[in-house]
């Protein structure tokens, strides 16, 4: 066991470990790295305000044994793909094809070698450019996941519906390692989680593609995504997220090939007591790469919304293309917007922009529509459904929009009835 | 950069690998303006010190020095002792080794001084009258352009403007005091205002920046030495522009200056301040307070040229420059404008603000920042809107070349109360050369939903296209360059005063001249 430690700023969580290591003697990535991992959380301590990238996300405490409700249904439940349920935290081989996804492309079981799943952790913890209290967590504390490597050239027919149900605080983590040429796509959905890692490395001319929904979530979740795309890889995340008691979402972007493209992209449907936090790092490392960041908030009653997008383009990297927006519309008086969208730019030869704005629906084209003999509620409805199009746009399935579509359309009417 | 136009890689004049020959010129061009900072002089003079260092006894001298009331000392030894404990402010992108705050003076005032301050400008010495002469600022009631050189040939003639010279710890003098007396308005040094004035001092000082706001200025608060007091009374446009001058000449020492503005109802001052220092291979501390207060329907007009010492090409010497600058609008309709163009400093750290309190209250914020060598700026605004329908606008040009850092970092926050409020926020950054970097830290919060904040940021290198355009028409590509930038700064520099728009366009000149080959 550990030596005794100075007193732990969170006991709790330490307890937590302890038992774990106690009940998962031969847990996946090795006890040391969790320690390690753990000792990295235990360092830096539960974000506060005064951590600069937690000061408008209020976390107050964190409890590691408080149970995780749920709300609606899965938004994903329709569509085909190879389908992976954790029910509070383990994998129920009953309700996952972990058979066929392991026949089409390579999972780790432990059955055979697979190193290179080391590959994408290391890919992660080279970004250190501003700590990750829980992604640290998660890697101590993970219970299980997937990992998976898509052999170059495979283009997998089919997506990864990652599923994540039951009442645990469960901590589950992800990595995937698109080779060469190879092409993906990864759902993420239910409120089954606590903590989500997601560690990718996209290939050259490799694509991931990645959609998370968090509409069923009535708690907390902190979702920390990292991917390194290599030259000419693509990768593309879009999050929609709804009303939760609190929503942390960090991606961190790698750009380190030539010509690598990387789009972030999110909606936040937010009301009554909820915090929903975005936060982006785009690390640009190479010539002309290209990133995009489109975020989208719409915030009623007294919803919160938090952006904060960076953009860092390292000495070199020229021929940058960098882009971010983040918007929101405030249907209360009593919601917020905070963002932070940062520039830190090392090259000269480059073109980077951000935008951001917040403001209440445009009366003007309330009224144009009310004109024309459409309710107030449906006239913002059209209006929020409008907005939050440029976001949507960003997926590049277009069942997949569709999907996403359905859900504003469904928090609206709520909003309605 | 286009092929036609891309030169093979070529070593540059100080050994740094540059790419292409356009970067290896403009850091030529870099290496000679490092040697073209003309208020490098120092004048020689005979001074006196207070003992080196800083503890109790210095507040204690320096209160005495001006013969202050008890409340003030008071308010000064409050601060000194919150200065010990608070925490050096370190989230600003600026790398400097620690300061030493006990090696260096905190007061310094030529010798003649000591022995009685002279009166008028007839008793100063001839020798400190001509620092300001060589500088440009003739400390006489004549009709002058502060700031200018060649003020003389230009056009623009009978305007007149009041002047308060500092010259290190103190003030030398003020023009036009008799003047700007008739019609109402108090301008003279903040030392002489709490000997005539207490009461508007006591009011005002410490009411918008607290003695124990920040580290840089609760050392002010300790510290400081002397700097501007200006009040408009009720209803009174002040009938000429007013200026100070502030110059550091002693070694080894810090200014620690203080500014109060009031601009009572319904009144109108337009300030102007400018600042050089001499060139030495040490840095010194410049930490510098002002307070601006705008009552019902006042307008402050406040415009700066900063141009301390830089440093030289390899970062030696330099200003370190820690300045609090905040505005209040208290009053309903009030307005404040704060102006800067940046030049100088090795370190510039310095957010002017504005607390939007009245209604309809209204804040303007136009800025060029420019860094050269390894100069290092972060700088910026922040607008706090507290009250209903106010509005602010921020235009930021942030212009980074050699090796140097240059942040725009800034705060817009809409209250829930501030209904019906309105900002517009714009920065743009360009890079010259791929040593340099240029960073946006801009933070927005939105409270109410009746409030319109739009923010929008670029950063980009000197335009192909637009300099492509110029040299079609027969425009040389140096001068195609700063067409470009000064269309790039044109927003900023036209809220200049007139006084200083000649001066700013200048030096957005110099500063890019010969930076694309």
């Amino acid at each position: 066991m550990e030596a005794p430690v100075i007193e732990s700023k969170v006991p709790a969580w330490r307890a937590a470990f302890t038992r774990f290591l106690a009940e998962h003697p031969a847990a996946q990535f090795g006890a040391q790295s969790r320690r390690d991992a753990f000792e990295r959380f235990e360092a830096h301590g539960l974000p506060t305000r005064r951590h600069e990238y937690w000061r408008y996300t209020p976390l107050r405490a964190l409890d590691p044994d408080q149970a995780l409700a749920s709300k609606g249904g899965d938004p994903f439940a329709a569509v085909d793909g190879y389908r992976l349920v954790f029910v509070d935290g383990v994998m129920d081989a009953s309700r996952s094809d972990h058979l066929a996804l392991g026949a089409a492309i390579d999972v780790a079981d432990g059955s055979k070698d697979c190193s290179w799943v080391d590959i994408v952790a290391e890919d992660a913890r080279a970004h250190t450019a501003v700590e990750r209290p829980f992604a640290e967590l998660n890697r101590a504390l993970c219970s299980h996941g997937l990992a998976a490597r898509i052999p170059a050239g495979v283009k997998l027919d089919k997506p990864i519906l990652l599923r994540y149900e039951g009442a645990q605080p469960a901590h589950l983590r992800v990595g995937l390692l698109v080779e060469d040429g190879a092409e993906v796509t990864v759902l993420e959905s239910g409120a089954g989680a606590l903590t989500m890692l997601i560690e990718a490395r996209v290939g050259s001319g490799a694509s991931l593609h990645h959609l998370r929904a968090q509409t069923e979530l009535v708690d907390r979740q902190f979702a920390s995504l990292f991917a390194r795309v290599l030259e000419g890889g693509h990768f593309a995340s879009f999050t929609l997220a709804a009303d939760a008691a609190l929503i942390r979402n960090e991606t961190m972007l790698d750009l380190t090939g030539d010509e690598a493209r990387g789009h972030v992209a999110g909606g936040v449907l937010g009301r009554a007591g909820s915090v929903i936090d975005n936060t982006v790092f785009v690390t640009h490392a190479a010539l002309k790469g290209e990133s995009r960041q489109v975020f989208k908030n719409v915030l009623d009653e007294d919803g919160r919304g938090v952006f904060q997008g960076k953009i860092l383009v390292r000495k070199g990297a020229q021929k940058t293309d960098g882009y971010q927006i983040s918007q929101s519309i405030l249907l209360d008086e009593r919601a917020e917007f905070d963002a932070k969208p940062e520039l830190e730019i090392y090259a000269d030869d480059v073109a980077c922009s951000h935008g951001s704005t917040s403001g209440a629906i445009d009366e003007t084209a309330l009224f144009y529509l009310r004109s024309r003999g459409v309710d107030r509620r449906t006239a913002e409805s059209l209006l929020v459904a409008a907005f939050i199009e440029e976001a949507i746009a960003e997926i590049a399935d277009e069942d997949l929009q569709e999907v996403m579509r359905g859900e504003v359309a469904r928090w609206m009417t709520e909003r309605a009835g | 950069m286009t092929a036609s136009n891309a030169h093979a890689a070529m070593p540059a004049p100080d050994g740094l690998t540059v790419k292409e020959g356009v970067e290896a010129e403009t850091v030529e061009a870099v290496k000679e303006l490092s040697g073209e900072y003309k208020y490098g002089f120092s004048t020689d003079i005979e001074t006196e010190y207070a003992p080196k260092g800083l503890n109790e006894e210095i507040v204690r001298l320096i209160s005495a020095k001006k013969n202050e009331p008890q409340w003030l000392l008071d308010w000064r030894l409050e601060a000194f002792e919150r200065w010990l404990k608070q925490p050096e402010p370190d989230w600003a992108m600026l790398n400097y080794p620690a300061i030493d705050y006990q090696d260096q003076y905190y007061y310094a005032q030529p010798a003649s001084f000591a022995k009685a301050k002279p009166k008028s400008l007839d008793e100063v010495d001839p020798e400190l009258l001509r620092t300001y002469e060589k500088l440009g600022i003739p400390l006489k009631e004549q009709m002058i352009l502060a700031g200018v050189e060649g003020a003389e040939a230009t056009p623009f003639e009978g305007r007149k403007v009041a002047v308060d010279a500092v010259f290190d710890s103190v003030s030398v003098g003020t023009t036009f005091k008799a003047e700007l007396a008739k019609a109402g308005v108090i301008f003279c040094s903040i030392s002489e205002a709490v000997q005539e004035h207490p009461e508007l001092v006591k009011k005002y000082l410490g009411s918008v920046i607290s003695n124990s706001d920040n580290k840089f200025a609760t050392l002010n608060a300790a510290v400081f030495s002397d700097g501007s007091f200006v009040y408009v009374p009720p209803g009174v446009r002040c009938p000429m522009e007013l200026s100070t001058y502030f110059r550091i000449n002693a070694e080894n020492t810090g200014q620690f200056e203080r500014t109060l503005i009031i601009a009572d109802a319904g009144s109108y001052v337009s300030y102007l301040e400018g600042c050089t220092a001499p060139q030495r291979d040490e840095n010194q501390l410049h930490s510098a307070c002002v307070e601006l207060i705008a009552l019902d329907d006042a307008e402050i007009k406040y415009s700066t040229v900063q141009n301390w010492y830089p440093g030289d090409a390899n970062g030696k010497g330099g200003i370190y420059n820690f300045v609090t600058k905040r505005a209040e609008c208290r009053g309903r309709n009030s307005k404040v404008m704060w102006t800067q163009v940046e030049t100088g400093s090795a370190i510039t750290w310095k957010y002017p603000s504005c607390v939007l309190k009245g209604e309809n209250s209204q804040g303007e914020f136009y800025s060029i920042a420019i860094t050269n060598n390894a100069q290092q700026a972060d700088t910026g605004t922040k607008m706090i809107h507290l009250g209903k329908n106010t509005r602010s606008r921020i235009v930021s040009k942030g212009i980074s070349a050699g090796r140097a850092q240059n942040t725009y970092r800034g705060q817009v926050s809409m209250h829930p109360k501030a209904t019906g409020s309105r900002n517009f926020t714009q920065c743009d950054s360009l890079l010259i050369g791929d040593q340099c970097g240029a960073h946006t830290v801009p933070y927005i919060e939105v409270k109410n939903n009746s409030s319109r904040v739009e923010h929008e940021a670029t950063t980009s290198k000197v335009d192909e296209d637009q300099l492509f355009y110029c040299r079609q028409r027969g425009i040389g590509e140096e001068e195609a360059v700063a067409l470009v930038v000064n269309g790039f700064c044109k927003e900023v520099l036209q809220a200049l005063p007139m006084e200083f728009a000649v001066e700013a366009q200048k030096l957005v000149a110099i500063s890019l001249e010969g930076s694309v080959g």
